[in-house]
Order: structure tokens, then C-alpha cells, then sequence
């Protein structure tokens, strides 16, 4: 097994009394002295901390310099509007393949002359190899090693930061900008992964420790590990790369629609031009077979990824299965997501999922499975 | 009091044999958020999986540790699975079993033993 690598913040998670687990290839934090359930709580009620270092951070700069041709060239590879991204904005996309199937799933940030891109640390060494080999007739695609990222969620998030960084209580969601603080430069977009309000903060490795520690000093603020982080995305209704999206699942199935602006549709000024663009537009045309979607358990067992879903109590064969489920510590209850065929998705379905044996009933059900607090 | 390899505890009361988890086991698993527990009455084999707890992180089974009969659930854990983190040794016991033979306990692990075997 290789050796796993660490972020500069792994002495930080060990003083915190961290537990540490191999997660793409990196020792990341589970869970720190509160727990997963507490973890969670705390995030909502007043702001959590993650280290995503562990995630890709990518700079694309045209050779011509300016961000227009940078965004027309990574429009090649994603089904999203770049090109209508204004400065200072981001945009959720995802790498598409010649099926239609996601790549990965990531953010897009123009910053001016450039783009900035995250990305899932599972899959950047492939997501920097795609980049390269697409654009680098026209791009320069300049991978970032010597930068953390830290995530602060949560409501008490904008005046931590505010505190911190000036400027960023000014910010709405899906902002990006470059705040000044007693740390350097810090990238800055409001955005997450818990369905809170939030930021997501790029600092230079050197500073990033110090950053954490500034951050956590303050009461409002709470470490939280991978375990939570789980939880909470679950609950905002997003999607894990790996298990509620792959190259098995088109965006369209996926629920992602959204996320594919009327540009890139057909009719579109720039329609199709990005890999698996015939089934992709045919789906948003006449409808995919079969959607994520949320579920319900109706008793108090979770039902976790890969349990098979019925139509029937009895008999019959699976239709879909479980792609994330566990226990929502907000929501006090069993949540789940999963691909059900478009028939039997509308909202108060009832489905049964297998869990040890037993089908137990399951309510399709609308996501998120509560009310995010971006400040739009 | 004595303790199994599983983690359980096994306390005699009223002739009856209490089982619950140790809060060593408590503390590995993290938050509770389900527990199952068998019917009243069923016969059990020893090292039957009988009870099926869920944390926030994964599912597990509690292992019969004698063979006998369950004579009594504690109700209160399904609606809140909670109590087995908060007092794992007391509130949280899982089931009452009615043993032939009280002896068979002696091959379990006192406390001394048990704190050794966590090290």
C-alpha cells in the first residue's frame, strides 16, 4: 500500500484528538473529541471547521489571458455556461465522458484573468491528466500543492471570518473573491458542502495551520471530521462522487439538470459541444429512465448504501438501489438517496429497501432533506 | 460482573443474566441511532446474532452469549438508541436471559481481565 499522504494541518487533528482513517489517499479526521452526532449538531447551530486539503485546486489560464478563452475551452469537458460566469462567481460543473456518464463533479470560480478549480481528491490526478490532455493547446493547467483548504460552515461562519478577513460578510453565495488578512491572501468563495452558509478558504500552506488555529479559537467554532461532513452533505441533498455519481449516472439521471444552463441545451447559443452531449441533451429532451431521488425510511433503520430497492413488498425484482443513507442527526431520522425508475420517482412514493434480509418501507421524498441557509 | 471478547456485559440479577454493551464498545461505535432487539420469549443459541445495533458510522450485531431464553427487552432503546452512549453499564441494558446453568458464566472474562484485554 502506498504511503498515505498528509495535509499541513495533520499535527493540528492529532492535538485536537482526532481519529485519523485513509480516505483518498490521504489521513484525514473521521471525527474529532465531540463525535460524529455532535460534529453535526454543532455545525448547524454555530460553525464547523474542515480541513479539505486533501482536495484538488487547479488554476486554468488561457495563453491568450484572458479568463473568456480559459472558459470556452473548459467548456469542452463540462455541459455548463462558462462563458456567462461572471467575474467573481462560481459555478458547480461536472467532467462528462462520451456516454454521458460524470468524470467527477467540481467547482468553477472565475477569478478575473483565470479560472479556479476544485476538485475530489479521489479523482484529481485523473481530473489534472483530462484537463492536460484536452486543453493544453490553449491553456495552461497549473495544479496547486502548495495551498490548503479549509472549509468554515455553519450560521456563525460570516462574522468568524468577517473578523478574520474583511469583506467577507459582503459576499453572497456563490462569490468568490481574494480577502486580505494577517494570513495572506486568502481565496475565498462562499459556498460548502453542508447545505449551511459558508465559505470555502484557499490559504498558503505555510499560513494554514495558523489560519486554523485563529479560526478555532473563536467559541462559535468546532473541528469537524469526514464522518460529519457525511452527514451533512446527505442532508443538504448533494451528491458523494464515487457513490451517488459516476460514470454510470449522467447528470441528467442524477437530478443535476440544474446545473446545465440554457446555453449549453439545445436551441442553446453554444448547444452539445462537450463529451456525451447526444444522450445528455436526449435526456433533458424526453426525460431520463430513471432518477436520483431522495428516501425516507419509515422505520428507524437506516438504509445505507447498496441496499436494493423494491416496488413490492413481496417478490418482483430490485428497480434501483441505495447510493448514500444513514442516520440525519438534523432531520432526527433515517435519510437515504438512490436511483429509482422516473415512474415510481414522484414525491410520496412508497418503495421498499432491503435492509438484512427485510424489506422495509422506504417514502420517496423531496431533497434536500431540509432547508438550506445560503445567503443568496 | 463479567465481560465477553464481543464487548458485552453480563450481570446476574434475580437469576436472570443482564446483557448490555461496555462503554469501551459504546465508545468505538460512537453515536447509537438504532437498535433492534428480539422478540420476548425466543430461544436462543448461544453466539445467535440477536440484537442489531447502528451507529452514525456502521451497523453491528450483539452475539447470544449463553444459551436461554429472553425473557425481557428493554423498550426503552428503539425510540431512543441514544441511552446506550449515555449509560451503557445501567439504562442501557439490552435484554434479560434465563440460563440453565449460572456456572456456564465462569468461562466469561472478569472486570481485571476485561480492562487487560482492552488494554
Amino acid at each position: 500500500m502506498p504511503e498515505l499522504n498528509r495535509t499541513a494541518l495533520f499535527d493540528l487533528h492529532l492535538e485536537l484528538g482526532a481519529k485519523m482513517v485513509p480516505f483518498a489517499g490521504y489521513e484525514m479526521p473521521v471525527q474529532y473529541r465531540l463525535g460524529v452526532m455532535k460534529e453535526h449538531l454543532h455545525c448547524r447551530l454555530a460553525a464547523g471547521l474542515f480541513d479539505v486539503s486533501h482536495m484538488g485546486q487547479v488554476l486554468l489560464r488561457a495563453r491568450s489571458g484572458k479568463a473568456a478563452d480559459a472558459a470556452a475551452a473548459l467548456e469542452r469537458l463540462v455541459p455548463v455556461d462558462l462563458l456567462g460566469l461572471g467575474e467573481g462567481r462560481q459555478r458547480y460543473a461536472m467532467f462528462t465522458d462520451e456516454n454521458g456518464g460524470i468524470l467527477d463533479d467540481l467547482m468553477v470560480a472565475n477569478r478575473g484573468d483565470h479560472l479556479f478549480l476544485v476538485v475530489n481528491a479521489a479523482r484529481k490526478a485523473d481530473d489534472f491528466a483530462h484537463l492536460r490532455a484536452h486543453l493544453s493547446g490553449e491553456c495552461a493547467v497549473e495544479e496547486i500543492a502548495d495551498r490548503c483548504l479549509l472549509a468554515l460552515q455553519g450560521p456563525a461562519a460570516e462574522a468568524v471570518l468577517e473578523a478574520i478577513a474583511s469583506g467577507a460578510a459582503e459576499m453572497r453565495f456563490m462569490d468568490v473573491a481574494t480577502l486580505d488578512s494577517g494570513f495572506g491572501p486568502l481565496w475565498v468563495s462562499r459556498s460548502g458542502y453542508t447545505g449551511e452558509d459558508g465559505f470555502e478558504i484557499s490559504v498558503e500552506e505555510g499560513q494554514a495551520e495558523a489560519l486554523a488555529r485563529a479560526l478555532l479559537s473563536r467559541d462559535e467554532v468546532e473541528p469537524i471530521g469526514l464522518g460529519a461532513r457525511d452527514s451533512l452533505r446527505l442532508e443538504a441533498g448533494l451528491c458523494l462522487y464515487g457513490h451517488d455519481i459516476d460514470t454510470t449516472t449522467t447528470p441528467v439521471e442524477a437530478d443535476l439538470s440544474w446545473a446545465i444552463q440554457k446555453a449549453r441545451r439545445a436551441g442553446g447559443a453554444r448547444a452539445g459541444g462537450f463529451p456525451g452531449a447526444a444522450r445528455i441533451l436526449d435526456e433533458l429532451d424526453a426525460g431520463p429512465t430513471r432518477l436520483r431521488v431522495g428516501l425516507r425510511p419509515q422505520t428507524r433503520a437506516p438504509m445505507r448504501e447498496g441496499a436494493l430497492l423494491y416496488a413490492e413488498e413481496e417478490g418482483g425484482t430490485p428497480v434501483g438501489a441505495v447510493t448514500s443513507g444513514a442516520f440525519g442527526p438534523s432531520v432526527e431520522a433515517p435519510i437515504s438517496m438512490g436511483y429509482v425508475p422516473v415512474e415510481l420517482s414522484g414525491e410520496g412514493r412508497n418503495l421498499w429497501g432491503e435492509v438484512r434480509g427485510k424489506r422495509l418501507p422506504a417514502e420517496v421524498c423531496a431533497l434536500p432533506f431540509r432547508p438550506a441557509g445560503y445567503k443568496r | 460482573m463479567k465481560f465477553t471478547e464481543e464487548h458485552e456485559w453480563l450481570r446476574v440479577e434475580d437469576d436472570l443474566v443482564v446483557v448490555g454493551i461496555t462503554e469501551h464498545a459504546a465508545e468505538q461505535l460512537g453515536d447509537i441511532v438504532f437498535v433492534e432487539l428480539p422478540e420476548e420469549g425466543k430461544t436462543v443459541s448461544k453466539d445467535d446474532e440477536i440484537v442489531v445495533i447502528e451507529s452514525v458510522k456502521a451497523a453491528s450485531d450483539i452475539l447470544a452469549p449463553l444459551d436461554g431464553e429472553i425473557v425481557e427487552v428493554n423498550e426503552a432503546l428503539p425510540d431512543n438508541p441514544g441511552l446506550v452512549n449515555e449509560d451503557p453499564l445501567g439504562e442501557a441494558w439490552f435484554f434479560k436471559m434465563k440460563v440453565e446453568d449460572l456456572s456456564a458464566l465462569d468461562e466469561y472474562m472478569d472486570e481485571a481481565a476485561y480492562k487487560a484485554f482492552i488494554g
